[in-house]
């Protein structure tokens, strides 16, 4: 039985040799060496959309060798809210998760910074419109990544048909397919005798004064029509304002054009609306077009996306941000940015848009006029204004330009529809005023 | 003494021995069995009922970011707010009416199906308890098309003879009526079932003695069969107003709080501030709110119960 002993010479050199060995030793990448990374897309509307975004997820994992796991979360029933509520206060969850208009700014402390990522995104594609970044962004930090998937403008989409004939507007005239709009003469009194005229003939503007996000969009881009907010930037209470005033009194009058309903309406009434034939315009991005393609094709061919009427400050129309963002707590921030780099490539982006028929919108400023929304038919050219090409109106958001903390609780308690119903059905303007108000006040708290 | 020293390891054994004994008496009483067997139940309520109720007593004390601990401000705020009295008026008529209509249908249809032969009750029963059995959300759906602001089947039926169109979730009192019938609907079952077990317990002899004084069926009802239902009526009536309270998926589904806010219901303006408003405290504290109200109401009647249980 020999023994053998180790002496402290060849301990020293056994440690030297193996530690060499294992720094100079080539890296061997196993299958998911990069990790584990799961994702909380939003889920499309528009059959096999989700498609494209997995793909593109995909090829990526598979080339960084990533592991990749993709949940994709509906809205209705505001499951994608509850998800993002949830998972802030677990402090777990998704490494990257879609959040809609204001959750990049109502979970702000709890995001990653995405500077980062944005400030070579901008230099590629361009600055992001300004919606977004008052969505996106906050003292100087990006609190997420925008989204094309999801994001979108509402705008209005007319029956070419029973705008000619009953108001005497032609749309396609207007804003002619792949040309710039030659649409001064369309403006909020033009709009309002439209409205009556459609209204005297049975098609009434299917616009909503509910308190889903439909409803307030439309309201909003009125409102910022007028210079109308109920907060200003700083915080300052700006409800007994002229501007209020005049919105107010423009919608008291819209509203009689209205179909009676109109109070009850929800984000699905204004598409029955169209797709059923019964009115001559709505304010929607293409997914009610897109349903009536399916559904009722002779409504389809006669469908126009347009821009919204001018008022006396501008011409804005309601542009809904989709964000991914990354919680601070995720455990694989790296891995989460560098798919969020591959998703907002141009050529990702685009297949994105395309799978979508022309539904998701980038927020970039060279992107806006992909061959998408330039094909898609019928009519032929009935999408092409609708990513507003032509910087021919301001995107903005109902509520803006409040601090998003405050703007979002005017959103979503839709403090614009509510005051339009109070004045139309007969209260005094200034109960109403005192009112709106009042309810700011309580928006404010912190 | 000698004893003791004899056998030092005897008063050891014995202890083990009433030990034994004592855990075997202990597992061998029926309120233990009874324990043990509960004990899963009582551990799922512990996680998610208890566990959860604290958390939102937690939540309500928390300013909107939740980093600062506020105490009762949330609750101070709420009471300076239009549309929170709006809401506790709103939550207080809807569950007092839906509930004694529930309670009152179910009261008759209860007579009517305690009064078809054994034969065919079977059926009935089976039939009237539908709407108590699909998923409230999936039956309120149904509902939602049937009240579709522009294209509403009553409406459609009520045209034929000139009637409408109501504005069933357009104008604030219909929306309330459409909320309230729904739940209603959806709650009358339940009232049946409880009212129906309870009429076949009622002995027959009771009503054969007030037929022998000349009681007649009003006087049946009045001094034989209430009063023999009391306890199931307030027992009955208690969970209801519990559940219509708490009631979300209904209001949610058929009007989301509209128009102008005159359906809502504190769980559904929980959800609009907490979730859709991203102010988790103040959601917290307007749900929290229920709690005071149900409790009085549960002491009141649970308390009328055990004293006439007392007196029986």
């Amino acid at each position: 039985m020999s023994r053998r002993k180790l002496s402290r010479r060849q301990f020293v050199a056994a440690t030297a040799l193996t530690s060499a060995a294992l720094v100079t030793a080539p890296y061997v990448r196993g299958a998911h060496a990069a990790g584990k990374l799961s994702i909380g897309f939003w889920d499309h509307w528009v059959p096999g959309a989700n498609k494209a975004s997995t793909d593109i997820v995909n090829a990526w994992a598979e080339k960084e060798k990533v592991e990749v796991q993709i949940d994709y979360i509906p809205s209705q029933g505001n499951k994608n809210l509850l998800t993002i509520a949830a998972e802030a206060q677990a402090k777990s969850g998704h490494d990257i998760l879609a959040m809609p208009t204001w959750w990049p700014h109502a979970q702000a402390e709890l995001l990653e910074p995405m500077n980062d990522v944005m400030d070579g995104l901008i230099k590629q594609n361009g600055e992001p419109n300004g919606t977004v970044k008052y969505l996106g962004q906050s003292k100087g930090k990006w609190l997420a990544v925008p989204a094309s998937v999801g994001s979108q403008i509402k705008g209005p989409c007319s029956r070419i048909d029973l705008m000619k004939q009953h108001a005497g507007i032609d749309v396609q005239a207007l804003y002619p397919a792949g040309a710039p709009p030659k649409a001064d003469s369309w403006n909020l009194e033009t709009f309002l005798k439209a409205a009556e005229a459609c209204h005297k003939a049975g098609v009434p503007f299917g616009i909503g004064l509910g308190e889903t996000s439909d409803n307030v969009d439309s309201a909003g881009a009125f409102f910022q029509a007028f210079g109308a907010a109920l907060v200003d930037e700083k915080g300052n209470l700006t409800v007994k304002t002229d501007a209020v005033r005049q919105a107010l009194e423009f919608y008291k009058k819209l509203i009689a054009f209205l179909p009676p309903d109109a109070g009850a309406w929800d984000d699905s009434s204004n598409n029955k609306w169209l797709v059923s034939g019964r009115g001559a315009m709505i304010m929607n991005p293409p997914s009610a077009w897109a349903v009536a393609k399916r559904d009722a094709p002779q409504v389809a061919e006669q469908c126009w996306t347009h821009g919204f009427p001018s008022g006396p400050k501008g011409r804005f129309a309601p542009y809904l941000a989709y964000f991914w963002g990354t919680w601070s707590f995720s455990k694989n921030k790296e891995a989460a940015k560098s798919v969020l780099r591959t998703l907002s490539q141009p050529d990702a982006i685009e297949k994105m848009c395309v799978a979508s028929g022309g539904y998701d919108l980038p927020c970039y400023e060279k992107l806006t006029t992909l061959k998408v929304w330039q094909e898609e038919a019928p009519p032929k050219g009935t999408l092409y204004h609708y990513p507003n090409p032509h910087n021919h109106q301001t995107l903005s958001i109902a509520a803006a330009p409040a601090p998003p903390k405050i703007a979002q609780q005017i959103y979503t308690q839709a403090t614009l529809t509510k005051m339009c119903l109070r004045y139309s059905k007969g209260e005094a303007m200034e109960k109403t005023l005192a009112w709106a108000e009042g309810e700011c006040e309580g928006f404010m708290r912190s | 003494m000698a004893d003791v020293v004899l056998h030092p390891d005897r008063a050891a054994t014995s202890k083990t021995v009433r030990k034994r004994g004592g855990l075997h008496n202990m597992l061998k009483r029926k309120s233990t069995v009874a324990f043990l067997m509960a004990l899963p139940l009582i551990l799922l309520i512990a996680i998610l009922v208890i566990y959860p109720a604290f958390y939102a007593l937690h939540l309500a004390t928390l300013n909107k970011s939740m980093q600062r601990f506020i105490g009762l401000s949330n609750f101070e705020f709420l009471f300076k707010r239009e549309t929170f009295w709006l809401v506790v008026k709103q939550s207080c008529i809807f569950a007092i009416t839906a509930v004694i209509f529930k309670a009152v249908l179910g009261f008759i249809i209860a007579h009517f199906v305690h009064n078809i032969p054994a034969k065919g009750q079977r059926k009935w029963r089976g039939m009237l308890l539908v709407p108590w059995v699909i998923p409230p959300a999936m039956s309120t759906l149904a509902w939602l098309w049937l009240f579709d602001p522009s294209y509403s089947a009553f409406n459609y039926t009520l045209s034929f003879f000139g009637i409408g169109p109501i504005p069933w979730t357009g104008d604030e009192m219909w929306a309330r009526f459409s909320v309230i019938l729904v739940n209603i609907w959806v709650g009358a079952p339940f009232f049946m079932i409880m009212y129906l077990a309870a009429l076949k317990s009622v002995p027959d002899q009771l009503y054969e003695a007030a037929a022998i004084d000349g009681a007649n069926w009003w006087q049946r009802i009045w001094y034989v069969t209430l009063p023999m239902m009391r306890n199931i009526i307030a027992i009955t009536t208690l969970f209801s107003l519990i559940v219509t309270f708490a009631n979300f998926d209904i209001v949610r589904i058929l009007t989301a709080g509209g128009p102008l806010d005159h359906t809502h219901i504190f769980a559904t303006w929980a959800f609009r501030i907490g979730i859709e408003g991203s102010d988790i405290p103040l959601g917290a504290s307007v749900s929290l709110f229920m709690v005071p109200i149900l409790a009085v109401a549960a002491i009141f009647i649970l308390r009328d119960i055990s004293k006439r249980g007392n007196e029986a």
